[in-house]
């Protein structure tokens, strides 16, 4: 059957996140953004919203079990209120997520409690590196065999929270395949090295990360001995990614929206012009379309059917295109409006482009 | 809970109807296309025996029907409309003009579903499902009045002696006009005002049953595509139909009072919107598949997966197209959820229209760019279906008048506000 509504549960979490995304991290965007900063009250409320923690079992000291579709709707919902202020809540499950998918009974049960049970900590992962072509099946970071475990070099960049990072997943490339590592705090080899500035997403902190022959022992591979298969992962990552685009587009479109009903302009509203409200019209629709093949990609993969992770792949880059499509011309709408940072239709149409090279920045 | 499983009875609907598809439609597509009016009556059979063997047959989705005596089954939710857009995608996938011949009702049943009297339904519907193949149509736009559907012309005016209403005025743009009043005992849809003082609120639609005296089909279109559908122009001369072929309540309202009759025709697009987005979809669909199938055996495979600086052009495109194609799909499948489920779906359905119109046209065309001179050729069916897929763009409402309902809708403003 089709159905296109969501559970009671996953109704009230949306609505628990809506609020907080509307009276935290929207109220708190733009200051964050200019200071380079997130405070650390908003991610512990961020936090305590506990979607993370509903989508851990609880043998693992979690409360629920994942489903990648309350993901989405999580995602969607968060990134509506401040990508970078979401990308920091979701982030310790760049840790967790990857482990539960892929890890060993051992590695769940001795990793993710200490993750779910405390306070937010920086838990983060580190996938993306610095190449035009960066392709998270094709890393040029490696790992290699090396006695009784594993030898990491290589460098990443975009690693939110590296500095204070408790434990961190890398991903390098091993016998022509994607693997996951658990890198503990402290491991010698890892240099965090400078704190990046970006177009967009500035209150998130992220760094580059040098890895220097790394030692791993064997039972810090995802998997242990045998490894695992990167496209569940992958895949997370990519409706994760979805969702955030489609909150950052839906928030541009709203807003460009409201605006153009109350602004005048030749004795009538903006918005009354067919010229807006086309633009508007095609925008609604556009984030409509991709909504639902994003939830359509996000129900393969919990359902584990056939073509998910083909699904997901067309989910995330229609997502990307949305995503700059709606916020280009939310700031057209706003026109010379938009282009003042007082207005927050301008930090969107940075995020927006980011879409296209945060891929490993989220999961659910 | 948030679901995309087709139900199992489309899967197995969907399984026979691409038998049909492949065996009946894709073999004379070319034929068909090259001999324009020519009736596919194979196929018009085949159809009419097939839907009579299994109760298949309007645009509007049966009440099932429960034999007396019998316990009602377990409940299970209404999938009427979503059966309906698979059935008609699958069969665009095999020809969309040849699809727009299978007899039955048509938009002229959908209307009447949408706004008869239960005995109008009665009276009206039987016909479809008789020993040979019938047809019916919807008769709205006129040589001056496209998508300003209240700028129409035609009249109708009662004679109180006789008890009949009798229609003047000019109808074009009638798809399978010829058919339902030339061909077959069908019946036409016309929409005519009762009151050209009063706009919209004159509106009413009435049934012109073949052989009414004064109703003639006076031109057969030359067209883009769809060829193998007849578009006929319909003249009434003092064309009188009886009183109770008037759609809808046999009242005579004031009509300065009301615009219902008007709104019956924009409840039965809501309905019939998302399933003409979806024959587009079809078109679309079987483009794709064809454009994969050229360029496989060219030794060119779509990489997915990868990052797209790294795919080639012609991959990039092709994977826009899958987006574009699967995103617009969603959207009729939400459309007609809605209306099976008896939400009101005008937003959704203009939405997965608009969308539709768009897609379609851009896919088809990519497709035949990308082929090159072996696309443009008549040697595949790619410039063909360039040429059908138009008119999903252009058909029960423009792009544009679609764009415009979505943005009433999605700014609350009324077509006085927006106009």
């Amino acid at each position: 059957m089709y159905s296109f509504t969501p559970t009671e549960e996953q109704k009230m979490l949306v609505d628990a996140i809506s609020r907080y995304a509307n009276q935290d991290l929207r109220a708190k965007a733009h200051d964050a953004e200019e200071e380079h900063m997130l405070p650390q009250n908003l991610l512990e409320k961020g936090w305590e919203l506990g979607y993370l923690q509903a989508s851990i079992p609880e043998q693992y000291g979690g409360f629920g079990d994942r489903s990648a579709v309350t993901g989405v709707l999580a995602a969607e919902e968060l990134a509506w209120g401040d990508l970078a202020g979401a990308l920091a809540i979701l982030m310790p499950g760049l840790y967790a997520a990857p482990i539960l998918l892929a890890g060993t009974e051992e590695q769940k049960q001795q990793f993710l409690p200490p993750v779910i049970e405390a306070e937010w900590q920086a838990y983060t992962a580190a996938l993306v590196e610095p190449t035009f072509d960066f392709d998270p099946n094709d890393l040029r970071t490696t790992a290699v065999e090396s006695g009784d475990g594993y030898l990491i070099n290589g460098a990443k960049t975009f690693v939110p929270y590296a500095d204070q990072a408790q434990g961190m997943l890398v991903f390098a490339r091993l016998e022509g395949v994607t693997q996951g590592f658990i890198v503990p705090q402290g491991a010698p080899g890892v240099e965090v090295a400078d704190r990046q500035k970006l177009m967009g997403i500035n209150a998130l902190p992220v760094y580059r990360v040098n890895f220097n022959n790394v030692h791993l022992p064997e039972d810090h591979r995802l998997g242990g001995r045998q490894g695992h298969d990167f496209e569940p992962v992958l895949s997370a990552m990519r409706v994760a990614l979805a969702g955030l685009a489609l909150g950052v587009s839906r928030a541009a479109y709203e807003f460009s929206r409201d605006y153009a009903k109350d602004r005048e302009v030749f004795g009538v509203k903006v918005a009354q012009k067919q010229a807006i409200a086309f633009m508007l019209a095609e925008m609604a629709t556009e984030i409509e379309a991709i909504r639902l093949l994003t939830w359509e990609a996000a129900w393969m993969l919990d359902n584990g059917k056939e073509g998910a992770s083909k699904h997901a792949y067309l989910a995330l880059t229609g997502a990307t295109d949305m995503a700059m499509m709606v916020t280009d011309r939310a700031v057209q709408i706003l026109g010379g409006h938009g282009y003042i940072r007082e207005y927050p239709v301008e930090l969107w149409m940075r995020n927006g482009r980011g879409i296209a090279t945060f891929n490993g920045l989220a999961i659910v | 809970m948030i679901e995309f499983e087709a139900p199992k009875p489309i899967a197995q609907q969907s399984f026979a109807l691409q038998t049909v598809a492949e065996n009946m439609m894709r073999p004379v597509s070319s034929y068909f296309d090259e001999h324009e009016h020519e009736i596919p009556w194979d196929y018009i059979n085949f159809m009419h025996m097939a839907m009579r063997a299994t109760g298949a047959g309007s645009l509007a989705p049966r009440e099932s029907k429960k034999k007396e005596g019998e316990e009602p089954k377990e409940k299970r939710p209404p999938i009427g409309y979503q059966s309906l857009a698979f059935m008609l995608e699958m069969l665009s996938w095999g020809d969309v003009g040849l699809y727009l011949v299978t007899p039955g009702g048509g938009l002229g049943a959908a209307a009447v579903e949408a706004s008869g009297t239960p005995e109008q339904k009665q009276k009206f519907l039987a016909r479809f499902a008789q020993e040979k193949p019938t047809f019916g149509a919807m008769a709205m736009t006129e040589p001056q009045a496209g998508s300003d559907t209240s700028a129409i012309r035609t009249t109708a005016v009662l004679d109180r002696e006789t008890n009949e209403w009798v229609l003047n005025g000019e109808k074009i743009f009638v798809t399978a006009g010829h058919k339902s009043m030339c061909e077959s005992d069908g019946f036409v849809v016309v929409w005519a005002t009762i009151d050209p003082s009063a706009g919209r609120a004159g509106m009413r639609s009435f049934v012109v049953e073949a052989g009414s005296p004064g109703a003639t089909v006076a031109k057969l279109e030359h067209k883009l595509g769809i060829r193998a559908s007849d578009t006929a122009s319909i003249v009434l001369q003092d064309c009188r139909v009886p009183f109770e072929n008037i759609l809808g309540s046999p009242e005579v309202v004031t009509a300065s009072t009301t615009t219902k009759g008007f709104k019956g025709a924009m409840a039965t697009f809501d309905a019939t919107r998302p399933l003409v987005a979806g024959t587009g979809i079809g078109v679309a669909r079987a483009t794709l598949e064809l454009l994969k199938q050229l360029l496989e055996q060219q030794g060119i495979t779509i990489r997915y997966g990868l990052p797209r600086q790294k795919l080639t052009n012609i991959e990039r495109e092709v994977i826009d197209m899958e987006i574009m194609l699967r995103s617009a799909w969603l959207l009729i499948i939400k459309a007609v959820w809605m209306a099976d489920n008896k939400m009101h779906n005008p937003l959704e359905a203009s939405m997965s229209k608009v969308r539709a119109g768009d897609v379609v046209t851009k896919i088809t065309q990519k497709a035949v760019e990308i082929m090159g001179p072996i696309g443009y050729a008549r040697d595949t069916l790619l410039e063909k279906w360039f040429r059908d897929a138009k008119i999903t763009d252009i058909y029960e409402g423009t792009g544009q008048i679609n764009r415009l309902i979505v943005a009433r809708h999605i700014l609350g403003y009324s077509g006085r506000e927006l106009r």
